[in-house]
């Protein structure tokens, strides 16, 4: 069975997590021998920028030690072997161009959508 | 073939905060009415929709009394959902993402709740004739 | 080619997402798919006659079968007999039955 996460929701909890959730989730079924792909739409592209730094949050004196680094997971599931795509008009209406994202993520056309969906068993938003 | 199926749910949005979760719970009460095999993920704040500590309350602003008020208890629901699907053939598998139930406190469940992780979900959706994804916002 | 219910909780007075989930029901429905776009909670607002429907009717010309729940549609005083045109009041019951039938079911 092959399942596409579809990740929409960007930065939700994010700190307090020290993760995104749905992006850790990938990992965790990844690494249970999920095959899995990962579609980023919507403000999640942004997960995708480069230049992204949460470091620093301090509460008191609480330190946050280790925050979410994003673009490290996203990353990491590519060296997996975790297909990442992200829409291409939801980059571009928010001013990433092709230098601005990470190396493996691959941009698909809203055009181009039903097709990858044709290609997973199951299909997840999240 | 069978006409019972088994499906899966995987749930995120803790009690009383969402619409979300009134649908979902109406979901699986029509696949555990026709006794499916139900299986719940329940991650992030979903892991304190069956927990025990819900405790009922009055209603001042309308006059009602703790009985008369008859709070919705989402951890009553999912009790209910539980014997329902027994009595219909079926079941319903409840899993609490572990990591989520540690960070939120959430350790005590009602009966029947299983502590588990994200295989548990692969696992349960593999083995499911299909899964819904219900995520928060 | 694949069976797909949409459902979709959101309403475009809120999100401007709406226009994203119409656009890909639209996309699957022209690739030859069978696509029900089924509305539940404030996602069944725009089914009131008057209601700006953001392109609703288009979907249904496009050959989108678009119904609501008839519980959401009671829950906010919206008569099931008087809905716009191309839309169809339904049970909750055609998610489990399209879950049940191996559609393609996503929740947005």
């Amino acid at each position: 069975m092959k399942a596409l996460n579809i990740i929409e929701s960007a930065y939700r909890a994010t700190i307090e997590e020290q993760d995104d959730t749905i992006v850790w989730l990938t990992h965790a079924m990844k690494g249970a021998g999920a095959d899995l792909g990962v579609l980023l739409r919507g403000n999640a592209v942004n997960y995708a920028a480069l230049g992204q730094d949460a470091a620093g949050l301090a509460f008191g004196g609480w330190r946050q030690t280790q925050p979410p680094r994003l673009a490290d997971d996203i990353t990491a599931l590519v060296a997996k072997g975790v297909a990442v795509y992200a829409v291409a008009e939801d980059l571009a209406e928010r001013g990433l161009g092709p230098g601005d994202i990470l190396n493996g993520v691959e941009r698909v056309g809203r055009d181009s959508l039903p097709k990858l969906l044709a290609g997973y068993d199951q299909v997840w938003h999240w | 073939m069978s006409d019972k199926k088994t499906l899966t749910f995987a749930l995120m949005d803790p009690p009383y905060e969402s619409a979300r979760t009134t649908t979902a719970l109406r979901l699986i009460d029509i696949a555990v009415r026709r006794g499916y095999a139900v299986n719940v993920f329940a991650y992030e704040g979903a892991v304190l929709l069956p927990f025990a500590r819900q405790q009922p309350h009055a209603n001042a602003v309308h006059g009602r009394s703790v009985e008369e008020e008859n709070h919705l208890l989402t951890k009553n629901v999912v009790a209910a959902l539980a014997v329902e699907a027994t009595q219909n053939g079926g079941k319903l598998d409840w899993v609490n993402c572990g990591l989520c139930v540690d960070e939120r406190g959430a350790g005590e469940a009602i009966e029947g709740i299983r502590r588990g992780s994200p295989a548990d979900f692969w696992k349960m959706a593999e083995a499911s004739d299909n899964t819904l994804v219900i995520a928060t916002r | 080619m694949a069976k797909y219910v949409l459902i979709e909780t959101r309403d475009p007075f809120e999100s401007s997402d709406v226009a994203f989930y119409h656009d890909l029901a639209r996309r699957l429905a022209a690739e030859g798919n069978q696509v029900t776009l089924y509305l539940v909670q404030n996602g069944v607002l725009p089914a009131r006659p008057g209601a700006r429907t953001a392109g609703l009717e288009e979907l249904v010309q496009a050959g989108v079968e678009v119904l609501a729940d008839d519980f959401s549609l009671r829950e906010r005083g919206i008569s099931a007999g008087r809905l716009q045109a191309g839309i169809k009041p339904s049970p909750l019951d055609v998610v489990i039955d399209g879950l049940a039938e191996g559609c393609k079911v996503i929740w947005h």
